[in-house]
């Protein structure tokens, strides 16, 4: 039997988890983008890594069997070529109350196989955190990888084993059969590649991919900045630290602008400060008054960035799902068109777990096999309300 | 009266209007700062507030970008290794 063709459309994490999944299964694997790999919502977060900001659920799993993967990824590729660095999560609360909260969390994510550890002085480990601080939670499985680095690393792999990646091609139009499964899709160029299987891996723009296909899916925009600080010596700030309000504010739906700080030091020195949410489509604008305000709640973790400089900020737009979940798996209107779209913010994470899922379909394995309810995943669930477009 | 900065100690003449880099440029200083990870020596490159390879620390100020800062008499200009914050470690 001839090998099956998969097109992966997105070249960033996404995309490149499943262009080497998918080679691994022994398909024919052409990777396309409009532009160049790591381009989109890819390069513009933090590069995490998390299990801490999911309460058990559907998407705690995912992140677990991902926070695994990763690991493996590391043994095959080599930790330096992703920047992997299991520093552990610190999340710490101000008030009495919003400790015991966490805590009480904690330890739902403990019944459900997260590492956890309780800390009534969180600067035992972080030494300078802001004074009087109610408590923490420590999460060592934790970590942070660079994702720019990571998506380059894992398609050259997935390109060793036989994959193509077609950078800078725009996908115009999809070629169905007279049933309606996909045959195909043509590039701005002109030429046409053949699919048996087209995966839609084009994070916050993969509604529009999915209406190309003929299958479109509810991925809204929700834009964030992320502040970048002059280098500051190794070990300054040694974990990722994040306020216990960011899962709420991951969790919410609403259009109003969201910031909880998210504070972490890369592996180059600058520190990284996140990290907002908002509706605005794609308005890329900077916007002075969030830096302004993400710079206020890093400082209140750690007074001793008040005299520290920024260099720059940057923003992406994180796809979401109307029930921020991500989409993952075949689509049920077009045969031959597969999901893998919308992590919010979260795809770093979440990618190789992702690719596993994707890998598994396009096998005929059943996914559950991977230890999780894929079900959770599937686009059936989005498909019965009006799909709304974003405003571009 | 001659405008001074103080350069780690010596006395670089400048201008009024001129940058803490064109000084020390006028001055036939090329580099004044290394790398934190392999020790190179760095200069001015973009000359606007860019690239962040001019830093200098000044009055005690590390990552100053010396092409953005202003010359100002008796200002104390201290070239830096790594970050110019191992004390914050």
């Amino acid at each position: 039997m001839a090998r099956q063709r998969v097109v992966v459309i997105g070249a960033g994490i996404v995309g490149a988890c499943t262009a080497l999944a998918a080679a691994q299964a022994g398909c024919e694997v052409t990777v396309v983008d409009r532009g160049q790999p790591a381009s989109g919502t890819t390069s513009r977060g933090e590069g995490n890594v998390l299990v801490s900001d999911k309460p058990p659920g559907p998407e705690l799993d995912l992140a677990l069997l991902s926070r695994w993967l990763w690991d493996d990824l590391a043994a095959q590729l080599g930790a330096h070529r992703l920047e992997l660095e299991a520093k552990g999560g610190l999340v710490v609360a101000r008030e009495p109350a919003a400790y015991d909260a966490l805590v009480s969390l904690a330890s739902a994510q403990t019944a459900a196989g997260v590492q956890t550890a309780p800390l009534t002085n969180p600067r035992s480990i972080e030494p300078h955190l802001a004074a009087g601080l109610a408590g923490g939670v420590y999460y060592p499985q934790d970590a942070q990888v660079q994702p720019v680095l990571a998506t380059a690393a894992i398609l050259a792999e997935a390109q060793r084993l036989g994959a193509r990646l077609r950078p800078g091609c725009l996908v115009v139009t999809a070629q169905h059969a007279r049933a309606g499964a996909i045959t195909g899709i043509t590039l701005d160029t002109g030429e046409q590649l053949p699919a048996d299987t087209v995966v839609n891996a084009a994070g916050t723009w993969g509604g529009a991919v999915g209406a190309l296909l003929g299958a479109p899916v509810p991925v809204l925009p929700r834009r964030g900045f992320v502040l970048v600080t002059e280098p500051l010596p190794p070990r300054t700030i040694r974990h990722k630290v994040y306020s216990a309000d960011y899962v709420a504010n991951v969790a919410a739906s609403t259009e109003d602008l969201q910031t909880s700080c998210v504070v972490e030091s890369t592996q180059a020195g600058p520190v990284l400060i996140g990290a907002s949410r908002e509706r605005v489509g794609f308005d890329a604008t900077l916007d002075p008054a969030i830096v302004t305000r993400l710079a206020r709640q890093a400082v209140e973790l750690f007074p001793m960035l008040a005299d520290v400089q920024l260099l720059r900020a940057y923003r992406g737009f994180r796809p979401y799902c109307p029930d921020h979940l991500p989409v993952i798996g075949p689509d049920p209107r077009v045969p031959g068109v597969l999901h893998a779209c919308g992590h919010e913010g979260a795809g770093i994470g979440l990618a190789p777990a992702t690719g596993a899922l994707i890998a598994a379909y396009l096998a005929g394995d059943d996914p559950a096999a991977l230890g999780l309810d894929p079900t959770h995943f599937l686009p059936d669930r989005l498909l019965s309300a009006p799909i709304e477009e974003p405003t571009q | 009266m001659t405008l001074h900065l103080d350069v780690d100690g010596a006395a670089v003449p400048f201008v009024p209007g001129q940058t803490v880099a064109a000084a020390l440029v006028a001055d036939g200083r090329l580099a004044w700062r290394r790398t934190r990870s392999t020790g190179m020596p760095r200069g001015v490159f973009c000359g606007i507030g860019v690239c962040f390879d001019c830093l200098v620390t000044i009055d005690d100020h590390p990552n100053e970008r010396a092409c953005l800062v202003l010359a100002v008499d008796g200002m104390r200009v201290t070239s830096q290794d790594g970050t110019g914050r191992e004390a914050d470690r």
